[in-house]
């Protein structure tokens, strides 16, 4: 490991956390940083952790009632006017349902608007399939100019909230709805563009590589931990930008491992998996592996059994490594 | 703003014809575009590039401007021509229009022509921008603000529920900063809009919103210049002003013919256009006051 990670992170008791209180605490502190940064949400302002920042900058927060569409627009209209607008609400409705409305007002005019998409993932569990977002890296990354975020954690969802209110780029930060083991420290580096290895492994030969973003990370960590108890040795990479995706550190890991295998909460077309495949297509052609939703909608269950079910537990990531290496 | 007088109804009636003629060159020149929004709202142009705004083509990021968003992109001939005339960029640029290239794009995009506030196209996205920009001016500058952000719709427009989101956020905010514009021509690309998507009682769905709302003969100087002076005196709501319009305005083949919504006059038909632009010798009062 390159980056110094929790060292509880193969403990039982691994400390957890919600991502979204990451960005939660990282707002605030974006707010105390720069006047300029203001927060609108569309009755969700508690479940998407703005009530902080509400609290703390009563003038700056807007509420905005449950108006995707308009509230992007909005933002829009606010970033004219010099301001660094924060939009939350749930990921399958804003950018699900705002998705033109972020595209011609925010992206096309170059406003530094950054949309917050919280219960991404069919691991928000009992609300089902209408609420669960699986769509949402690619109606965002697809947009010119639009940078898409993933944090890993709610330490990283924080780092990476502070990060994106210093930049003038629109920006889609995706959050999770369940507490998720914190994987990283606060001394482990984040940088919007920039991924890293999470896990080397020093007992087995490198055969494979596994890029993830999300909450998936961790069990992304604890499958190559298991798999190299059993003589196979995964590297793997935390891709918590999806674009500008680090092209560099990706084709790095194709030739370092030969095989890749992509691990996302999300439909494997025009995902993350389909990010990295775009990239080695062109740069270093190599097998990969797609752990994620393959063309279906998401349903009501625990996070756990949904998490099982569409195949992004160890098991699956394992069973993923396996078919990949033949 | 200042009481008009004669003279100063004379300049804007002329200047209205120079944008008119300058419409119909542009479409013919480029063969395609909207050719009824543009001409109809020629008139209110006009009077807003020369005379009501507080703007500076000279220094088009003056902070204390006033804001314009266009929210039906499509007629954006009248804009590029109206910013043209009043000293934005040269007139003679005009011609390119929609071509490879230009600045003129076949819809407003700021990232081209930087002096815009934003790009429009797809409807019903800018009163919401409007709202946005007139909430921070608002937080930014206290209740003494003297900039204004005025919105442009068409009335097709009003289909879409996103403008009813952003007239409820006004509505809720109080935005006394904000002027909407409502271009009552009555016509959308399908035909007539009591038709297509029937908006009466127009006026009562504004009120019911929230808003103080004015109707006016959008082609005649002192309706449109009053009708902005009581909607700035407005303090305690955001203001729609109803203009009547008629599509196509001062060409006789254009006017209220639905057809001539999305489509761009041929030469001959542009030559015959110009050849027959009426000049304003009378004002002329609609049905509605």
């Amino acid at each position: 490991m390159n980056t110094p990670l929790n060292i509880k992170l193969f403990d039982t008791d691994i400390e957890q956390a919600p991502i979204r209180s990451g960005f939660g605490e990282g707002l605030v502190l974006a707010g105390r940083a720069d006047e300029r940064v203001v927060a609108l949400c569309c009755d969700l302002t508690e479940s998407t952790k703005m009530d902080a920042f509400a609290k703390e900058f009563p003038k700056r927060f807007f509420e905005m009632g449950i108006m995707e569409q308009s509230s992007a627009s909005v933002a829009s209209g606010m970033a004219a006017m010099g301001k660094v607008p924060f939009l939350s609400s749930y990921a399958m409705f804003s950018p699900g349902r705002n998705w033109e409305q972020i595209r011609t007002t925010i992206c096309y005019n170059d406003r530094p608007v950054k949309i917050v998409g919280s219960h991404a993932g069919v691991s928000v569990g009992p609300d089902g399939g209408t609420h669960q977002a699986i769509e949402d890296i690619a109606l965002t990354r697809v947009i010119p100019r639009m940078v898409v975020i993933v944090p890993c954690d709610s330490i990283e969802a924080r780092k990476a909230t502070i990060a994106m209110a210093q930049t003038n780029s629109p920006t889609y930060l995706r959050l999770a709805r369940e507490k998720t083991p914190i994987i990283t420290t606060e001394d482990t580096s984040f940088e919007i563009g920039k991924a890293q290895i999470f896990y080397r492994p020093e007992q087995a030969p490198v055969k494979v590589g596994i890029i993830a973003c999300g909450a998936l990370v961790y069990n992304a960590i604890i499958a190559a931990h298991e798999l190299e108890s059993e003589g196979i040795g995964a590297v793997v990479m935390n891709i918590g930008t999806i674009k500008p995706m680090d092209r560099t550190a990706v084709v790095a890991l194709a030739k370092e491992c030969g095989r890749i295998v992509t691990v996302e909460e999300h439909q494997v077309a025009g995902g993350m998996g389909s990010a990295v495949a775009e990239v080695l297509a062109v740069e270093h052609p190599t097998k990969i592996a797609f752990v994620g939703a393959h063309d279906k909608f998401g349903q009501s269950g625990t996070p756990e059994e949904l998490i099982h079910h569409y195949g992004m537990d160890k098991e699956g990531i394992k069973y993923a490594v396996r078919v990949v290496l033949g | 703003m200042t009481h008009l007088h004669d003279d100063k109804i004379k300049f804007l009636e002329e200047k209205a014809i120079e944008v008119r003629k300058s419409i119909i060159e542009m479409l013919v020149e480029a063969k395609s575009g909207h050719t009824a929004g543009p001409l109809g709202m020629a008139d209110i142009f006009t009077a807003f590039y020369f005379h009501i705004l507080k703007h500076d083509p000279q220094n088009p990021t003056w902070e204390d401007r006033d804001r314009v968003v266009l929210s039906n992109g499509h007629i954006c001939p009248v804009l590029y021509s109206a910013m043209a005339h009043v000293g934005y960029f040269p007139v003679e640029e005009l011609k390119t229009l929609r071509k490879f290239g230009s600045r003129l794009q076949g819809h407003p995009h700021r990232e081209w022509l930087p002096m815009l506030e934003t790009s429009s196209g797809p409807l019903g996205e800018g009163l919401s921008q409007a709202v946005g920009m007139a909430m921070v001016d608002r937080l930014d500058r206290g209740q003494n603000s003297n900039r204004t952000v005025y919105c442009f719709l068409g009335d097709g427009e009003l289909n879409e529920g996103q403008v009813w989101e952003a007239a409820m956020l006004a509505g809720k905010e109080k935005l006394h900063n904000l002027v909407a514009i409502v271009d009552r021509n009555n016509i959308q690309i399908d035909g007539f809009t009591e038709t297509v998507m029937p908006l009466e009682p127009i006026t009562d769905k504004w009120r019911a919103f929230g808003w103080h709302v004015l109707e006016i003969d959008g082609h005649n100087m002192e309706s449109i210049v009053d009708a902005v002076d009581e909607a700035r005196a407005i303090f305690e709501k955001p203001s729609v002003i109803i203009a009547h319009t008629i599509p196509g305005k001062d060409v006789d083949m254009f006017e209220s013919d639905y057809k001539w919504h999305g489509n761009p006059p041929n030469k001959q038909q542009g030559d015959q256009a110009l050849a027959t632009l009426r000049t304003l010798g009378g004002k002329i009062k609609s049905e509605h006051e």
